[in-house]
């Protein structure tokens, strides 16, 4: 299908020179393409009758319609944007498939109702949720947030801390690695019961959750990336008058750096994953605690709302570690 | 190592360190079982000599200069710099690799500046880092990182690292052994150079018999494991040379017999 769009659009598809090929470096047909879809959408929830009401039709149609003058205007202009205009016109299919799967989305649920309330929502319904429960997502955000970064950054620097150890000392490595090991495979959420005893707020134990399941990945990695560097670069380091300390953080610590990055990914995913279930722990505020709460009363549509808020968190954080890792190993490139 | 700020271009005073191995054996552990790689070897070298270990591989050549750097100790005799007994790694005795070991992490500046940061001085004498790519004809490449270089590239760092510590004993194992042909003829001149201009004393460890005469004062083959020290040939040829030179092409064939290629 999009190899079918692409062609159409005539910018990035191979047609042979014809006389209408001014016309096409005049017009991006996947702008018009798009416009249309959105604008269908748009007259879709503003023309056709509720089966079931919802809020927010009109925001959404207002919204939707903007979104499509503003693709009927990039049609125009994009051919004329030089390189922006190529990244747009790159994304062009996904325009068009937004806007049908919108138009779709909006008849299927609240024109026709063959998906039925509660358990599916149109597209406006998630609107409303983000226009009524603004004030209230948005706390849950900051809650989440704090008990990520708190568990997660802790995690971190404690497992980091710990890999280097136990990479490095073979004392360190005799005592510690044998629990590593034993505790290392246990789910961080089994802990739940214990937390609640040795910690004095639930709020502290679910940090401890995340933390953990977080910091043992990069605990494991980092001790294994410090352990496996080229005992030459000790020797050279040695020879040339470094001191112990010098070999620590000046050698094994960037030597090991792609080892930690890749525990670092994994402790992200894993923070991710008992975020949600440590945010049950009798929280008040939350989008793990959100979701709960909503699917308690049934609100579908504010459970979807927040799992689209939760993914480009998610998405986000992963961005922003991947950015990370690109700064800092592009030493690396001519390895990967 | 004083008045290091000087650029090491200008012609300093030699300095060098003479080395003395009295009974050195040398065994490795391994797994229970012991392997005896050098077998009493004694061996003086005066100061400012360039001197080449032949021998067949896996002999224990490398082994004798990582002893002589002081990263390992020997398991009996005893091996002195200048009559001080050597009990450790010291800058003033740098080993330089097969592999050129560039730190991956850190641009040629950076790795070239690894001794002098190591031992806090690099702030002090950070002209001494440029002075010294500048010798080795890699002033441009310093903001490079190692993958980006070519093999001859990364071993004239290799080398700058270690020369920026002016160090008076230069331990070479087979630093032109991977390198093409062509990449390994002109830095075998430049090593020459160094050595002539540096002053330092240098230990050549390669199994390549004309490489050897080229570079070395006196040539020291050794027999298989565990090493003794079979033969000796002092080089009196004047420097620069060159490898169609009839003394050495006859001191050649003389070497190649006592390593039982005789052709």
């Amino acid at each position: 299908m999009s190899n079918a769009l692409e062609t159409l659009g005539g910018r990035t598809g191979t047609s042979p020179p014809t006389s209408l090929s001014g016309l096409r470096q005049a017009v991006w047909r996947n702008g018009l393409l798009a416009a249309a879809a959105w604008a269908a959408a748009a007259l879709a929830t503003i023309g056709l009758p509720d089966v079931v009401p919802w809020g927010g039709a009109q925001l959404f149609a207002g919204i939707v319609a903007a979104g499509a003058t503003i693709f009927l205007a990039l049609s125009v202009v994009v051919p004329r944007l030089g390189r922006l205009g190529d990244r747009i016109a790159h994304y062009g299919p996904w325009f068009i498939v937004i806007g049908v799967w919108l138009a779709l989305w909006e008849l299927t649920t609240a024109k026709f109702g063959w998906l039925p309330k509660p358990f599916f929502s149109p597209p406006n319904g998630l609107l409303n949720v983000y226009v009524t429960e603004a004030p209230r997502l948005v706390l849950c955000i900051a809650y989440t947030l704090r008990l990520w970064s708190l568990g997660f950054l802790s995690g971190v620097a404690v497992g980091y801390a710990l890999g280097v150890a136990l990479g490095w000392s073979k004392r360190v490595s005799y005592w510690g690695m044998p629990i590593l090991k034993l505790i290392g495979p246990v789910p961080a959420t089994a802990w739940i019961p214990c937390t609640f005893y040795f910690f004095p707020t639930t709020f502290a134990a679910s940090v401890f959750i995340v933390a953990l399941a977080s910091g043992i990945p990069v605990t494991i990695l980092t001790s294994s990336g410090v352990g496996s560097v080229n005992r030459a670069y000790y020797d050279v380091g040695r020879n040339l008058g470094a001191s112990d300390w010098y070999l620590i953080s000046r050698i094994a610590v960037p030597a090991s750096l792609p080892h930690v990055f890749v525990g670092l990914f994994m402790g992200l995913y894993y923070s991710f994953a008992v975020l949600v279930v440590a945010e049950m722990l009798g929280a008040k505020f939350g989008l793990g605690w959100y979701i709960q709460f909503q699917t308690a009363y049934s609100g579908y549509a504010n459970v979807y709302a927040t799992l689209l808020i939760m993914a480009l968190l998610c998405a986000g954080i992963v961005r922003l570690l991947f950015l990370a890792r690109d700064r800092l190993l592009n030493w690396q490139k001519g390895f990967i | 190592m004083a008045g290091a700020a000087t650029a090491l271009r200008q012609e300093r005073p030699a300095q060098s360190v003479a080395v003395e191995l009295r009974g050195v054996s040398h065994n490795f552990d391994l797994g229970g079982s012991r392997l005896a790689v050098l077998n009493v070897i004694d061996l003086s070298v005066a100061a400012g000599e360039f001197i080449a270990l032949l021998g067949p591989s896996g002999c224990g050549k490398s082994t004798l200069l990582r002893l002589i750097s002081g990263l390992e100790q020997p398991s009996a005799g005893s091996i002195a710099a200048d009559g001080e007994p050597i009990n450790g790694p010291d800058p003033s005795r740098i080993l330089v690799f097969q592999d050129p070991t560039l730190f991956p992490w850190a641009t040629v500046w950076n790795n070239v500046a690894t001794g002098l940061n190591a031992r806090g001085v690099l702030n002090q004498q950070r002209a001494r880092v440029d002075a010294t790519l500048d010798l080795v004809g890699l002033r441009v490449f310093k903001g490079a990182y190692p993958h980006q270089l070519s093999g001859g590239m990364a071993q004239r760092a290799a080398l700058a690292r270690a020369l920026v510590n002016d160090p008076a004993l230069l331990l070479l194992d087979e630093p032109l052994g991977k390198l093409d042909s062509l990449t390994r003829l002109s830095l075998q001149g430049e090593l020459v150079a160094l050595w002539r201009k540096a002053g330092f004393t240098a230990i050549l460890v390669t199994h390549d018999v004309e490489e050897a005469l080229l570079l070395a004062s006196r040539v020291i083959v050794l027999s298989e494991r565990p090493a003794r020290i079979r033969a000796e040939f002092q080089v009196d040829r004047p420097y620069p040379r060159h490898r169609d030179d009839p003394e050495l092409v006859a001191l050649r064939r003389q070497v190649l017999s006592t390593l039982g290629l005789a052709t």
